[in-house]
């Protein structure tokens, strides 16, 4: 037995795993990239009927950003002026209030701004779950009611311009 | 005040760890006797210096001092004393500190009951132990100072994570780290090894109380955090296969077959390179294991504070410590010439095979532990390994090992007659496959593996208790002072392997019989589960020190009798906002029944969602642990390995 083996399989080991520091583990793409989005309809803050539905983002002819949030969330105030600041770039927005009261939803967007074309009230989350949310916020971007791609967490400027350009340039 | 004693007591230890793993070995290089003699006094002094800076941030928490960074990170005023106690090893640098603690505990102790070893070898050995600890005490100072401060301070701390506020988490980890660091001993005994070039019988018997203590520490600190899962976190598993759970099973497989291979080397002189470099991969285990839960290189639901920097900090030291090991032992293990040999079916052999069914078993958890790692950094796919995997591969591994297991003892050493050992064991082969069948015929049958694992397990115990009989002569005259008198090394192993075979039946049941149902349950309603009829009395808002809870009472029956009543919570706590699940379980010999109440379904909260669980012979898989532990005790407890016993032949 070559007895440098031991030594060989570590040292390759130890290489996996500073290659691996440098990884960032909480980057997981959605499985559901360039999938449908999944049925859903959600009723509007501050309406009675299911006006906001997967229906409404299959026939939005534009690229959109779809963002879920939530008035307990902390992130999505730091994450909010920025939302503001692409509403007024041009930017159509939709909204999904994660697991939140309408009140709060309400009193947020007075507070904050609005952003958002429509926001849709998933009280008891289950519209996140099948979008496979884990995190608030996180944002996804669809074209013709395809997901094209995911974001976990708040949208800083910068991962904007790396990021979302490059994907809404090429969806449109 | 008591804070900076801490922090100035850890820079002594630290200077004491440097002193103890240079000049002592110069002087056993050089052969000095007074460069010797600071060895054993410094292990002492380090030691003691360590204590005082552990006990110094335990006290920082007791009082609950804001200004410490740590202290604030992860305590709160109204958390219970002994959550506060126990997040002193709870936090990431306490951790460590408390990692560091019990090296240096484990360094007095080796300083201390082998003072009878040739000086030299001793130096030698408190030396390697040193200067791991040197490691430690570094990053410690350098990247995770426990001691820091913060100003101004808050009023108030973070808290601790609900879920690790409990008293089986609360010991869980102490017991985790001392059967890890507990291999450091070894480990060191094995570099000291292969400085001094010799290894046999003495060192072999110096090497094996140390790794059973390791050993005996490693599988309680993984069964009690494997229990605590099972009733946290509400879902009646007990085992992941998570990264974390993998990085203190991995250890635990190589100090088993460490354990097995030990007893070859002391008995036969041989196998002795192998022992040396099963030593070094225990500790390089723990180290690792260090490395993955501290470093946040893989995602796990044991989600700690983590950091990259402090990642490439671990990794060079664990470069430095295993590979710096490694390649001593390719460069030396030459020197380790086998003593006796051995037919291929022999006593011998059968360990042997135990060791590479052990050591595979444990390079595939590495493997599939690491692969997505391996994945992500050469293709940038995101894979997880799971379950499937691992229950595939590793149960394909034990089912030889368990085979095995039964032949084992009953082989003589050197050379054995298979046909004739075949013969004297076919009964117990009949039986445990008679017994399997009467019981799938009684339980209306299964899954093929459940019949497999169930067989396997039958086996084991048979043959243990038979291997045990003809050891005692059971039934021929004075056989209740032979049974008294055996060596407690072989009683030992005889409870080991029969608490493994215990919870292999344990994990045959609650694994492929276990039944679950999952309903909208109104007040008195009823849902029947494994024989058992439970109804929902009613449900009570109630209010814990750091937490409100949902407590549901259940009334729990079996043929029309009321047996128990059942009170799960559904607990909020406050700092960290977060929710727990505290199920219900009735135990008994044959099944665990297990409850979790859930939300409210409506707004008038008088629709709950429920979860119920029957898991088959749970109990048969913490009483075989606990049984696997107690054999390792009392082979402790061997005149052999009395650690202050003279040595004899090592010279």
């Amino acid at each position: 037995m070559n007895k440098f083996i031991p030594f060989a399989i570590f040292c390759a080991i130890s290489l996996a795993l500073y290659v691996g520091l440098s990884l960032n583990p909480s980057n997981i793409p959605s499985e559901l990239i360039n999938d449908p989005v999944p049925e859903f309809a959600l009723t509007e803050v501050g309406s009675d009927t299911a006006s906001f539905s997967s229906e409404t983002l299959a026939t939005e002819e534009d690229v959109i950003i779809m963002n879920f949030f939530a008035s307990w969330c902390a992130p999505c105030y730091v994450e909010h002026p920025f939302l503001m600041e692409l509403k007024n770039r041009g930017y159509k927005i939709y909204g999904v209030a994660y697991k939140d009261r309408a009140r709060n939803i309400t009193r947020f967007l007075e507070e904050q701004g609005n952003p958002y074309t429509q926001v849709g009230a998933d009280e008891n989350g289950r519209v996140g779950i099948e979008f496979g949310v884990y995190g608030m916020p996180e944002t996804y971007i669809i074209k013709n009611g395809i997901i094209k791609y995911k974001h976990i967490g708040p949208i800083l400027e910068m991962q904007f311009e790396d990021e979302f350009i490059p994907i809404l340039e090429s969806a449109r | 005040m008591i804070v900076e004693l801490g922090h100035f007591a850890l820079i002594l230890a630290c200077l004491l760890s440097f002193i103890q793993g240079t000049f002592p070995l110069y002087g056993a290089l050089k052969n000095r006797g007074r460069l010797m003699s600071l060895s054993a006094p410094a292990a002492y002094g380090q030691f003691f210096f360590v204590a005082i800076s552990f006990f110094a941030l335990m006290y920082a928490f007791i009082v609950s001092d804001f200004s410490v960074v740590n202290v604030a990170k992860n305590s709160h005023t109204l958390k219970p004393l002994l959550y506060k106690i126990s997040a002193t090893w709870g936090s990431h640098e306490g951790s460590i500190l408390f990692w560091a603690f019990v090296l240096a505990l484990y360094g007095a102790m080796v300083a201390y009951f082998g003072r009878r070893l040739p000086k030299s070898f001793h130096v030698t050995v408190l030396a390697v132990q040193a200067m791991v600890g040197f490691g430690f005490y570094l990053f410690l100072l350098l990247t995770s100072n426990p001691f820091e401060r913060v100003f101004p301070f808050p009023m108030e701390g973070n808290g601790l994570n609900p879920l690790l506020q409990d008293p089986g988490l609360a010991f869980h980890p102490p017991l985790l780290y001392m059967g890890y660091v507990g291999l450091s001993v070894t480990f060191s005994f094995a570099v000291g090894a292969l400085i001094a070039g010799r290894v046999d019988a003495a060192w072999a018997r110096w090497v094996r109380p140390w790794t059973l203590l390791a050993w005996c520490f490693l599988t309680a600190g993984l069964s009690l955090g494997s229990w605590w899962a099972y009733y946290e976190l509400g879902w009646g598993g007990w085992w992941f296969w998570d990264p974390v759970e993998n990085a203190a099973f991995m250890p635990w497989l190589v100090a088993t077959g460490l354990l097995h291979s030990a007893i070859v080397v002391e008995k036969r002189d041989t196998l002795k390179a192998w022992t040396i470099l099963l030593a070094i991969i225990a500790f390089s285990f723990s180290l690792l294991g260090t490395f993955i839960v501290r470093s946040g290189v893989l995602t796990s639901v044991h989600a700690f504070a983590t950091d990259p920097e402090r990642g490439v900090f671990i990794l060079a030291f664990l470069f430095l410590v295993i590979g710096g090991s490694l390649l001593l032992f390719a460069m030396r293990a030459d020197r380790l010439q086998p003593g006796g040999l051995f037919a291929p079916v022999s006593r011998e052999s059968m360990l042997v095979i135990n060791n590479l069914l052990l050591s595979v078993a444990a390079l595939v958890v590495l493997f599939g532990t690491l692969y997505p790692l391996l994945r992500d950094a050469l293709t940038g796919d995101k894979i997880t390994v799971g379950p499937p995997f691992f229950n595939m591969a590793f149960g394909f591994l034990m089912i030889p090992l368990l085979l095995v297991m039964g032949l084992g003892p009953s082989t003589n050493w050197k050379r054995a007659d298979l046909v004739g050992l075949l013969g004297r064991l076919k009964f117990i082969m009949l039986a445990a496959l008679l017994a399997t069948i009467v019981i799938f015929y009684i339980v209306d049958g299964g899954e093929i593996m459940a019949a497999v694992w169930l067989g396997l397990g039958l086996w084991l115990l048979l043959s243990t208790l038979f291997e045990w009989a003809e050891r005692v002569k059971l039934f021929k005259s004075g056989f209740m002072a032979r049974i008294i008198r055996q060596p407690r090394a072989s009683m030992g192993m005889s409870f080991g392997h029969l608490g493994l075979a215990i919870a292999v039946i344990g994990i045959s049941g609650t694994s492929y019989w276990n039944l679950e149902h999952q309903d909208i349950m109104r007040y008195g309603d009823s849902a029947s589960i494994g024989g058992y009829d439970v109804t929902l009395r009613d449900t009570d808002g109630i209010a814990g020190p750091n937490y409100t809870a949902v407590k549901a009472t259940f009334d729990v029956s079996r043929d029309g009798s009321t047996i128990t009543t059942l009170e799960p919570e559904a607990r909020v706590y406050m700092t960290p906002p977060m929710p727990t699940t505290e199920a219900a379980i009735l135990s008994t010999l044959s099944a665990d029944l297990f409850v979790v109440i859930g939300e409210a379904n409506n707004k008038e909260h008088t629709e709950w969602a429920v979860r119920l669980y029957y898991k088959p012979l749970q109990l048969w898989l913490w009483a075989g642990v606990a049984i696997m532990v107690l054999g390792g005790l009392i082979s402790l407890s061997d005149r052999r390995f009395r650690m202050g016993a003279p040595t004899r032949g090592y010279k």
